[in-house]
């Protein structure tokens, strides 16, 4: 697992047809400080995006904020789990509340980004 | 967080886990640990305790020793019926200015040989300044910044109070009396600011934090934070001040002529004879152009503070705003309060928010959103 300084972290997987793809969630640390979230939007699938870009809407009890797309790729799967069930976010942040996954090119995509200790190392 | 006051709690927050924001000048718990949604339900479901010390408390005794003077000075500065206010009642009041527009809201009781206000932290430096220029002449003005400030909120309130201090069972709602916790002087109001019924606690600073851990050693009683305060007040339809009313507002487009008396309106015994008064009267008889309403948002996205209003789906100016919104996780659902045209106020109207540049479908709704519990 990867994290971002945006507090997402990235898990590679295999795609059913052996494509590379890119999980995407917030950290636990992420979760604690929205509070409660109780409204997630998610995007659509089968759209390019690009790094930055704001692609999931999330709003706690305290305040809306935004996940922004970690690298450039295609939206190929979101977790409809999370915005039928927006507490999962605080309950498991880590596993079944993942936000979306994403197809790349080239699974070292998130070599670039934190290793666990380096994250921790982060939010201390 | 330099140059925040803090309260005489602050401690015991720390010591409960709270997560400490600045707010109106104060350093105050936002949360604790159990966080907003858990505070929230708690306070509906058993009792909640909240430190609301950071507000401003008032005496206004009357120089003459009689207490309608010190009335009859206050209806000088708000809309409503103070002189009538029987010993031992409290009443919700509202400082005016010139143009009709609110300086604040309070709540002022009669305590037999003086008034007790109690003010909005974020203006009592402002109230105390406003009373002191305009009441001298009738009153001695005394703030309380040696007394904490708690409430105790939710249907479990009652009995916890009653066991440490006999007496608070037998009040109703509004009721005010002085109530003794050993031989600590209780200052207690049979009121809130969640919706429940509940008490407001007003006792000396040196002696809240002992008090304080007395009611949290009831199981029933739970520590509330700011966060859980917002979305419980929300729910009750009740206005906050800076965001649903302010100096732009009138009580009549607040939605607030309940809080005007008759003797206080047109033809009454004391007609007028507060700040604004001939707009506030002359919105009292044709209706003011805009109102504030509720608001239902239609799908499950919070409409918050600062959001547009619009009558169509897409085109048009924006008709209104929203002034409060959230989470209400009572209702589990969003729910908002907000300025809409008098023509676009009726129960059931569909208006469109614009949130993250969508127009998204909202009902207006009637308030409180959550039944309130009051005792009467």
């Amino acid at each position: 697992m990867k994290y971002t300084e945006d507090h997402e972290w990235l898990r590679a997987e295999k795609g059913e047809d052996g494509s590379d793809i890119i999980v995407v969630g917030i950290t636990e640390h992420a979760a604690t400080q929205l509070g409660d979230v109780v409204f997630v939007e998610l995007p659509d699938i089968d759209v390019m995006v690009a790094s930055g870009d704001e692609v999931v809407v999330i709003e706690s009890v305290k305040a809306a904020s935004d996940i922004l797309a970690p690298i450039d790729g295609e939206i190929v799967e979101v977790n409809t789990k999370v915005a039928d069930n927006p507490g999962l976010v605080n309950e498991d942040p880590l596993g079944d509340a993942w936000f979306f996954k994403m197809k790349v090119d080239d699974p070292a995509v998130i070599d670039q980004f934190m290793d666990e200790d380096e994250y921790n190392d982060l939010i201390s | 967080m330099a140059d925040l006051k803090r309260t005489a709690l602050y401690d015991l927050h720390l010591a409960l886990g709270a997560k400490m924001v600045p707010f109106a000048g104060y350093e105050m718990p936002v949360q604790y640990p159990a966080g907003v949604l858990k505070e929230h339900l708690h306070t509906r479901a058993s009792a909640g305790l909240f430190d609301v010390s950071h507000m401003g408390q008032v005496i206004l005794r009357p120089r003459s020793g009689r207490l309608s003077d010190a009335a009859a000075a206050l209806e000088t500065l708000v809309p409503v019926d103070i002189l009538a206010l029987p010993e031992g009642r409290q009443r919700y009041a509202l400082f005016t200015a010139p143009d009709g527009g609110i300086l604040d809201d309070l709540m002022v009781a009669n305590r037999g040989d003086h008034l007790f206000v109690v003010v909005n932290a974020a203006c009592k430096e402002a109230d105390a300044a406003h009373m002191r220029a305009h009441l001298a002449g009738a009153c001695e003005i005394t703030e309380l910044p040696e007394r904490a400030l708690l409430a105790l909120q939710g249907p479990a309130a009652e009995g916890v109070l009653e066991t440490l201090a006999p007496g608070a069972a037998a009040m109703r709602f509004m009721d005010v009396a002085t109530l003794h916790w050993g031989a600590v002087e209780l200052w207690v109001s049979r009121s809130g600011y969640t919706g429940e019924d509940g008490f407001e606690i007003s006792l000396p600073a040196d002696n809240a934090t002992a008090f304080a851990r007395a009611l949290l050693a009831n199981a029933a009683v739970q520590p509330i934070g700011l966060g859980a305060r917002d979305s419980l007040r929300l729910e009750a339809g009740l206005c906050l001040y800076g965001h649903d009313i302010d100096t732009t507002t009138s009580p009549i487009e607040g939605n607030l002529s309940w809080a005007i008396q008759k003797s206080r309106r047109a033809n009454g015994l004391r007609a007028g004879g507060f700040p604004g008064a001939p707009r506030i009267l002359a919105e009292l008889a044709q209706s003011p152009s805009r109102l504030r309403i509720g608001l239902l948002p239609e799908g499950r996205a919070p409409m918050r503070d600062g959001t547009q209003l619009f009558a169509g789906p897409e085109g048009g100016e924006a008709i209104g705003h929203i002034t409060s919104g959230g989470f209400g996780p009572s209702l589990g659902a969003p729910i908002s309060m907000g300025y809409l045209p008098a023509s676009l106020c009726a129960a059931g109207t569909t208006v469109y928010a614009e949130v993250r540049g969508k127009r998204l479908p909202a009902t207006v709704a009637a308030m409180p959103f959550q039944p309130t519990t009051y005792k009467r």
